[in-house]
């Protein structure tokens, strides 16, 4: 075991953790763990775009963002953070252009911008120009870009470094263990200051536009210490995942003037949106679409799925904006975009809710406590800018903008705190973990397990819920954590032990997984990504409100689950009816 | 359809030298060929190792010598490798072997790196965006589709025979900044790729461009930035 200090231990290396880590590392000593290589972050897969009012092809200003913002996340979004998160976008946007990052220019030399769903002129009026972007591949370039400046700037990486387990003495956060892939060897990071950025948890879900990787391990590890989650019933699925499949590809294909049909091929979006068409928020497309599919207007053998249709482009313009998301259709589906319309249906994609922060990026104990010297950002975090459903392009806007706060809270509370002394075998928890999954004997397969949480999630979790389905997902949980406890696994090595780190991984996502639906149980009301067929309207009364779940043991040491609720911060905007 | 799929395996741990597995995987023709490495790890063998993380060929992970030529597993698609025979699948060559497909990586980002893959300018920033317009944008977008995946670089006969070379990828990262008309750091730059070890290894054998799952003219890249050398100019 190898022991290391640093002020400040980052852990993840997307947008959030890179951003953090420019600077913090300006300011004082600092490490970044990532289990992947920092190039491999699910950042890069980002496609369409990082909105901000620069005004660049059309009049805009940041106060008619936080307006779409706040509208877009169905009004549980805290109202304060949007307004700093839309004030700092053309700044977070400026400096991205000038440490390097290759953005697509107007005729002028400027960035150019475009369309993109709930983004609005004058709170609604029409849609606006407002997603900068570099071609379809904007997170890939954002991704690249923060790691060459993260070169230059010389940060010092820990890569495939797995982080299992946040130290904490007296309620104060004091370091991380991690474990080394390559060797199987165990770090004890001390650190006066502990960010996570290590993004979501998509893989609770079978359909997904997610990484393998997206294991929501930075939240999975807070519940385990019994910090609360925020908001974990909100969960984004994006309309256009390749059908079966779940690729993403780019709501930059509405932006630049795709429509979706059924199999009559109708412009269904007139029904459900007659101002904004195809470029309604997420929530509202993948709503429409599975509607579709349900009363039978759905395409392809099984009618179950619509089509994406780009035809009536121009193929220079398709190849110029969207080259990327066509090959995808090409190379996965065999489909032609020029000639052929692209089968699509909505696909797991973005966690709203997350840990608890403040717009400083300090994680939060309880409603209002700060937890020294823990911070979080990205979609680890919710802050909240994205309320029940966050627009497009709004994350790489939030890694940029709270990745950038994060870092600098956490270095300047380093500057003034000071190393703590671990308890006795701070590693303990860490090497019981991995050392009983390594050496269980059980007749569990991972895999198996794993893909029956992703059935019942995907069966009783979607775009549509109700009492009886989140209880039968509640249920199957249930025989599914008792089957995880016979897991075995069939590597018992030391060195690149996948095996085992699925493992991990899998104990993470079945926790994450009983979080969400048991918070989507209590929510009787249909908000923003959260539908209920039982309560189809918004609830403002009893609902308007974030839910915060804990993680707690009763007196025979049984795990339960404890919500309790925040109030939404508003400011300028009083809720009202969401209609585009 | 049922696929033989031979591996290469190897683990220090147990065993001195690598030896070929076969597997036998009921696979889709649309399948990728990272599905059928999943379903040999999850359904039959969990020791076997690689890495992969979007499995939609934008993070890089998972370059691997298919049928004897470098691809990423997850855009490599059954159907298109003639499954009716056996499909062979073992590390990319020139990198150190760590388990399995698993190769040390640090040589080839330690020669990305090295190439000052960032950009360089001087002065007083602009309050706003710099100016660039689309004809100078377009003359790197090519190389800015790089996803340090290696298949290029792991690919080149040179970078096999010589430990010191560069290799493709290492070029192709200088390239993005040569041409991008905002940067000031093309000198330096362009002196590190004139060192003994630089661009003039090349060979022009085109493997790099055959395997970029990226669709990057790689060689092209090369040779513009040889030229440049030449002709001091841009």
């Amino acid at each position: 075991m190898q022991r290391h200090q640093y002020d400040v231990v980052i852990v993840g290396a997307g947008g959030a953790g890179m951003r953090a880590a420019l600077e913090s590392s300006k300011r004082t000593r600092t490490a970044v763990l990532t289990k992947l290589y920092p190039t491999r972050s699910h950042t890069g897969a980002a496609q369409g775009g990082m909105c901000a009012a620069l005004a660049n092809v059309e009049e805009d200003n940041w106060e008619w963002h936080t307006f779409d913002t706040v509208k877009g996340g169905d009004f549980l979004v805290d109202q304060d953070a949007a307004e700093v998160m839309c004030r700092e976008a053309v700044d977070a946007v400026l400096d991205l252009e000038k440490m390097g990052l290759p953005f697509n220019r107007t005729a002028e030399g400027k960035i150019d911008q475009r369309f993109f769903g709930g983004h609005t002129r004058n709170h609604g009026e029409a849609v606006v120009r407002r997603s900068c972007f570099a071609a379809d591949r904007t997170g890939h370039m954002i991704l690249q870009t923060l790691y060459q400046q993260c070169i230059k700037q010389n940060v010092e990486f820990f890569n495939e470094f797995y982080v299992l387990d946040l130290l904490m003495v007296d309620g104060r956060s004091t370091g991380v263990v991690a474990y080394e892939l390559a060797t199987g060897e165990l770090h004890i990071f001390s650190a006066k200051s502990v960010v996570f950025a290590s993004g979501g948890f998509g893989k609770v879900f079978r359909t997904t536009s997610n990484a393998h990787t997206l294991t929501g391990d930075g939240m999975g590890i807070v519940w385990r210490k019994g910090l609360p989650l925020e908001d974990m019933e909100f969960f984004q699925f994006h309309p256009t995942g390749l059908a079966g499949l779940g690729v993403l590809l780019s709501e930059a294909a509405r932006g630049e003037g795709g429509i979706l049909r059924n199999k009559d091929n109708e412009r269904f979006m007139e029904r459900y949106a007659p101002t904004v068409k195809d470029l309604a928020p997420r929530d509202m497309v993948a709503r429409a679409m599975a509607n579709e599919v349900r009363e039978g207007r759905g395409c392809g053998p099984d009618g179950a799925y619509v089509m994406l249709d780009l035809t009536h482009l121009e193929p220079a313009h398709i190849d110029a904006k969207l080259p990327d998301i066509t090959e995808f259709a090409r190379t996965y589906l065999g489909v032609e975009p020029y000639t052929e319309q692209i089968p699509v249906f909505p696909t797991a994609h973005y966690a709203m809710g997350g840990i608890p922060t403040n717009v400083k990026g300090e994680a939060l104990a309880s409603n209002d406590d700060v937890i020294p010297g823990l911070y979080a950002a990205g979609e680890v975090a919710c802050v909240s800018v994205h309320g029940a459903n966050r627009l497009g392009t709004n994350s790489l806007l939030d890694i940029n903008v709270f990745g950038r706060r994060a870092g600098i809270a956490a270095a300047e509370y380093a500057e003034t705190a000071v190393f703590e002394e671990f308890p006795d075998a701070p590693e303990k928890f860490v090497v019981d973990l991995v050392e009983g999954l390594r050496n269980a004997t059980g007749d569990e397969r991972v895999a198996a397990i794993r893909a029956d949480l992703q059935a019942t999630m995907d069966l009783n979790a979607q775009v549509y819920r109700t009492e009886g389905s989140l209880k039968q997902a509640l249920v199957d949980i249930e025989t599914l954590k008792e089957r995880f406890s016979r897991v075995a696994v069939q590597d018992k090595g030391k060195r690149f032990n996948t095996d085992l780190l699925e493992a991990v991984e899998l104990g993470f996502l079945i926790d994450l997984a009983e979080v969400l639906v048991v918070s989507a149980l209590a929510r009787k009301e249909s908000r923003g990504g959260h539908f209920r067929e039982d309560y189809d309207k918004r609830d403002d009364v009893n609902f308007m409100r974030h839910t915060m779940a804990y993680r707690e043991l009763d007196a025979d040491g049984n795990v339960n689950i404890r919500l309790d609720y925040k109030p939404v911060v508003q400011t300028r905007y009083k809720p009202m009816e969401r209609k585009y | 359809m049922d696929v033989k799929v031979k591996i290469l395996r190897y683990n220090p741990e147990v065993v001195d030298e690598a030896e070929w597995k076969t597997y036998s995987v009921t696979l889709q023709p649309t399948d990728r060929v990272l599905d059928a490495l999943h379903k040999i790890k999850w359904d039959q063998d969990g020791t076997l190792t690689f890495r992969r993380s979007c499995a939609h060929g934008v993070c890089g992970s998972d370059a691997m010598r298919i049928n004897g030529r470098n691809r990423l597993a997850c855009k490599t698609l059954i159907k298109d490798l003639n499954p009716e025979k056996e499909i062979t699948v073992e590390p990319i060559k020139g990198l150190p072997v760590l388990k399995d497909l698993v190769v040390d990586m640090e040589p080839f980002f330690d020669a990305y790196r090295s190439v000052m893959p960032f950009l360089v300018t001087s002065g007083h920033e602009p309050t706003r965006e710099r100016i660039q317009s689309q004809a100078d944008r377009d003359r790197f977008d090519d190389t800015t589709k790089c996803i340090l995946c290696a298949a290029c670089t792991t690919s080149c006969p040179v970078f096999w025979s010589d430990g010191q070379y560069f290799g493709p990828q290492a070029i192709v990262g200088a390239h993005r900044f040569i041409f991008d008309s905002r940067d000031e750091g093309t000198e330096q730059r362009l002196e590190i790729l004139n060192d003994k070890e630089g661009v003039w290894r090349c060979r022009t054998t085109f493997n790099c461009t055959d395997a970029c799952p990226r669709g990057i003219e790689v060689t092209k890249a090369i040779q513009e930035v040889k030229r440049a050398l030449i002709f001091r100019r841009v």
